[in-house]
């Protein structure tokens, strides 16, 4: 469980970290805490696996990745897990999921595909459909962006 | 659309990106350390990131959290919106509490997004609201059941 206090810090750590020669003190000091408190909080953070880590998010699409293609496998069930690791093992694939199957929808794995452009990521899923002999895939190209942000998970009221 | 790609970008400023991707250091002046690594100083570092960041490569520079961990569910979700009424649902499904990622595209199911929300029962009264909104068709509701690998550092 996390305290009101943790959440307020979650909150700052959302939004941007400060660009200051010490930007964990100037967050504390917004909260009214010792910079030592929170750096200690956010190791303890990272031990409990609720801070993934602190870092830059890109727009991928400025830094020369124009393409950012999900993909989507239809992986014989007994294969899923053998699959999947072959597929994280690619470095412009990201987020390998396995997802549910409906009846009008039969792709159970999904792969972010990132490349400079449609041809540079369509190169990279023929040449993990030929390392996993899985050739039934589809591309589901974006076309328009309506939204992207992150998450705010306690909003402060 | 105009893009900058790799062209806008120095050597130096690739270094900058692809160390700033990586987990900044818990401790007082994590610039300082990150600068000693691309050869620059604390001042000159947090200058570029600035610059970088102002000029739009650098979309946000915090923390990331495992929305599981804090207790949140996350959900993919696929409609199928008759395409007349697409700009309308979309609008709609981007004002919902929880929505991160909103795409048209290039399918049958038009529109995908994700949602991050703190209760199995919020998700399902959340689901049920787009399943009648003007002009949606289908829903699939597609939630990960095994994560291979999540995100990924970007070599700039």
């Amino acid at each position: 469980m996390l305290s009101p206090q943790e959440k307020k810090i979650i909150s700052l750590l959302q939004r941007d970290i400060p660009l200051t020669p010490q930007p964990y003190a100037d967050l504390a000091s917004e909260l009214e805490l010792e910079e030592e408190f929170v750096l200690a909080k956010l190791k303890e953070f990272k031990e409990r696996g609720i801070l993934r880590r602190i870092g830059a998010v890109l727009y991928h699409q400025r830094a020369g990745y124009e393409a950012n293609s999900m993909c989507a496998w239809q992986v014989p069930a007994v294969r899923v897990d053998e699959v999947g690791k072959i597929m994280a093992t690619f470095p412009q694939a990201s987020h390998v999921y396995e997802r549910p199957t409906y009846d009008d929808w039969p792709y159970n794995l999904f792969t972010m595909i990132h490349g400079r452009n449609r041809e540079e990521c369509e190169a990279v899923a023929s040449e993990i459909s030929g390392k996993t002999g899985i050739d039934d895939y589809i591309f589901l190209y974006s076309t328009r962006e309506f939204k992207k942000a992150s998450m705010d998970y306690f909003p402060r009221e | 659309m105009i893009s900058n790609g790799e062209a806008g970008l120095c050597e130096l400023d690739k270094k900058i990106l692809n160390a700033v991707q990586k987990d900044f250091p818990l401790t007082s002046h994590p610039f300082k350390e990150m600068a000693k690594q691309v050869g620059l100083n604390e001042e000159q570092f947090i200058l570029r990131v600035k610059y970088l960041k102002g000029k739009g490569f650098i979309r946000r520079l915090g923390g990331v959290f495992d929305s599981k961990k804090l207790g949140f569910i996350s959900t993919l979700v696929a409609l199928r919106v008759s395409p007349e009424k697409l700009e309308q649902v979309a609008e709609r499904v981007s004002l919902l509490p929880g929505v991160t990622h909103n795409y048209q595209r290039e399918h049958y199911f038009n529109l995908w997004f994700t949602l991050v929300i703190p209760t199995p029962s919020k998700l399902e009264e959340t689901l049920q609201a787009v399943q009648k909104y003007e002009g949606v068709e289908k829903l699939l509701n597609l939630p990960a059941q095994k994560l291979f690998k999540i995100g990924v550092n970007f070599k700039i």
